[in-house]
């Protein structure tokens, strides 16, 4: 695999009030891999996601995506960039007054001007690609159950083929078997439209399974970044509760 | 972008350049053109060779070309597709091999009207069988409260007392002031031509203390209060607290709606009260400055004239004013579905169908309380 960097952060520091949630991170995303962050409650996982994509401010540091500096970029650099990108909340947050067809249209519309017919054929080609019933399109988010409503806003997220996506936590609330075919899902559209996958997770079955690679966080820090048996073999005590454990030999990770 | 050269019987396609997201709108033109203008050739060969990018934009638009052609019957070859376009492009024509469901041909314009009239006459007519259901609830949950089988929740019809009736004083106080005011100056201007300046304290009184003040109020009220009701049990709704509620055994309608409804059935009579008082006070203040009618002479008039079912009239028509409000509320409120759009349309619906009904009831009263020469 080629290291082509596509994220890189440096010295990122981010707090709230008095409290450092993140101080002095460093973490490099390669093109074209699935990097799984993991973390234990309250690291930070979710705060230097929402980070990365601008959502939260950083007091010091920088960030830098596609290699440009996000802070440097104006309005429209930041529009560019920001349909190059595809983010799947953590709870799908699909407009609820919007059916899932008009969803993954709603970016097509704000930045691309294309007819009707055309947006109904793209919306029509992400459902099936990201294994929604073609009947899924004219349902609403409340009608849908939870492993369809995170399909749909999956499919959302890719609407404008980014070249990196992020998921937070994209299979909890599954059950085992749909969140296995939602890791096939996202390793699937990896290889085939060569997505950058940026992963928060819990899932020690995800981690194992599509993740090329690992980022472990801790302290406010990056402790680790290397494959699940770099991993195991780290000498880091939360790292060595979290991978050498009960349930991570059940996903069947060797100590 | 994309070109076509005739051999023969045969059409060559040639596609180059980029054809991805940022060129799918630039390009899109040019290939209904191609497609419109294409005719029905032999055979139709889409050269990739050229392409530099193909994302699944370009590639919807790739396959609109094969499926223009296709569709008349002519047989379409791909050449020159390799590597990560090959792979992407295979990726769309299997998303895409499943034919769109047919689409439901549109209703001519009058029948689209018709239809419109006839849901409305039959959500009318479901607005009032969920009004008297509901109606039929409450009593139920009342009557368990008497026979020992539920609770009456004291502290929550304090509480809501408080947010209904005590914090809204101000608003009621000002409003009704405002509103006697403007009647007695009205009425100065008028009685004057006459000389019969006094009569604007008769004029002032029995307007407000039989109509205006209970209306005023209670349209207050609605707009206040009934939003309140609707927004609170509405997204109680959507996140299934009310569900829970049930599988503890517990009525929602004895929990949430008795409370409230108590809470408006005496509440608003109260605030009638203050509004009445408030009113009068307003009139008063008008009527010394531009009728130089003194304070007391205003008291006097009042006394003298203005009889007491006036303001037993007004009283009256106050705690059927709050079932209502109380009632529609939250029957909207309960019917909030998953959106948040849904949660706006039942609260809009709320305070527009209260204050519509209060103002029929009030005109019910008149007719009644005429007819009884009261």
């Amino acid at each position: 695999m080629a290291q082509d960097v596509i994220i890189s952060a440096r010295d990122v520091v981010v707090g709230f009030g008095d409290r450092l949630i993140i101080n002095g991170l460093d973490l490099d995303v390669y093109r074209g891999e699935v990097l799984g962050v993991v973390g234990g409650s309250g690291t930070g996982k979710s705060v230097l996601t929402r980070c990365i994509i601008g959502l939260v401010p950083k007091r010091a540091g920088k960030i830098h995506v596609f290699g440009q500096d996000l802070d440097e970029a104006d309005d429209d650099g930041h529009r560019a960039i920001e349909r190059r990108w595809g983010v799947l909340f953590q709870h799908g947050a699909l407009f609820s007054s919007l059916t899932v067809k008009q969803n993954i249209q709603v970016p097509l519309r704000e930045y691309l001007k294309l007819s009707e017919p055309l947006m109904d054929e793209i919306a029509r080609l992400k459902i099936a690609m990201v294994g929604l019933r073609p009947d899924a399109a004219d349902k609403y988010p409340s009608e849908l159950s939870g492993g369809m409503i995170k399909r749909a806003a999956l499919a959302r997220a890719l609407a404008l083929d980014p070249e990196i996506v992020f998921l937070d936590e994209p299979t909890s609330g599954l059950d085992p078997i749909g969140a296995g075919e939602f890791d096939t899902l996202i390793r699937t559209l990896r290889d085939t439209l060569g997505l950058t996958v940026y992963m928060v997770t819990h899932d020690l079955d995800s981690l194992a399974r599509i993740c090329d690679r690992i980022a472990a966080l801790a302290e406010g820090k990056v402790i680790a970044t290397g494959t699940m048996a770099d991993m195991v073999r780290h000498p880091h005590p939360w790292l060595r509760s979290y991978f050498g454990g009960e349930r991570a030999r059940s996903a069947g990770i060797k100590g | 972008m994309v070109s076509s050269r005739v051999e023969g019987s045969r059409l060559t396609v040639a596609l180059a350049g980029v054809w991805n997201s940022e060129t799918a709108g630039a390009i899109e033109a040019k290939v209904r053109s191609l497609v419109a203008e294409g005719g029905t050739p032999g055979a139709v060969t889409l050269d990739f060779s050229q392409v530099t990018r193909l994302d699944t934009l370009g590639g919807a638009l790739v396959r609109a070309i094969e499926e223009g052609f296709s569709s008349r019957g002519v047989p379409v070859e791909r050449t020159g597709l390799a590597g990560a376009a090959q792979t992407i492009y295979a990726e769309v024509a299997e998303g895409l091999a499943e034919p769109a469901p047919p689409r439901p041909a549109p209703k001519p314009g009058y029948v689209q009207a018709l239809d419109k009239v006839g849901e409305q006459m039959l959500d009318a007519k479901g607005d009032l069988v969920a009004l008297v259901a509901f109606f039929g609830q409450v009593v139920l949950a009342a009557g368990s409260i008497f026979t020992g089988k539920g609770r009456f929740r004291l502290a929550a019809v304090v509480t809501q007392l408080d947010r209904v009736a005590f914090r809204a004083v101000p608003i009621m106080f000002l409003i009704t002031f405002v509103i006697g005011a403007i009647i007695a100056q009205q009425g100065i201007f008028f009685f004057r031509a006459f000389g019969a300046d006094t009569y604007v304290v008769d004029l002032v009184a029995i307007l407000t203390l039989r109509e205006i003040g209970v209306l005023i109020v209670s349209i207050m009220v609605a707009g206040r209060t009934g939003s309140a009701f609707t927004a609170e049990l509405g997204s109680m709704k959507m996140r299934e607290e009310i569900d829970a509620l049930s599988v503890m055994g517990l009525n929602p309608v004895e929990v949430l709606v008795l409370p409230r409804l108590i809470a408006l059935v005496v509440g608003l009579p109260l605030l009638t009260i203050i509004g009445d008082l408030s009113a009068l006070a307003g009139g008063a203040v008008v009527a010394q400055i531009y009728g130089n009618i003194p304070i007391d002479i205003f008291l006097q008039r009042i006394q003298e004239e203005v009889a007491h079912r006036h303001v037993w009239v007004g009283l009256a028509k106050a705690p059927f004013m709050a079932l209502i409000i109380g009632l529609v509320a939250c029957v909207e409120g309960l019917r909030v579905q998953g959106s948040a759009e849904s949660l706006g349309m039942q609260t809009t619906a709320s305070v527009v169908k209260a204050i519509f009904m209060v103002i029929v009831v009030d005109a019910l009263f008149a007719v009644f309380f005429a007819s009884l020469g009261y």
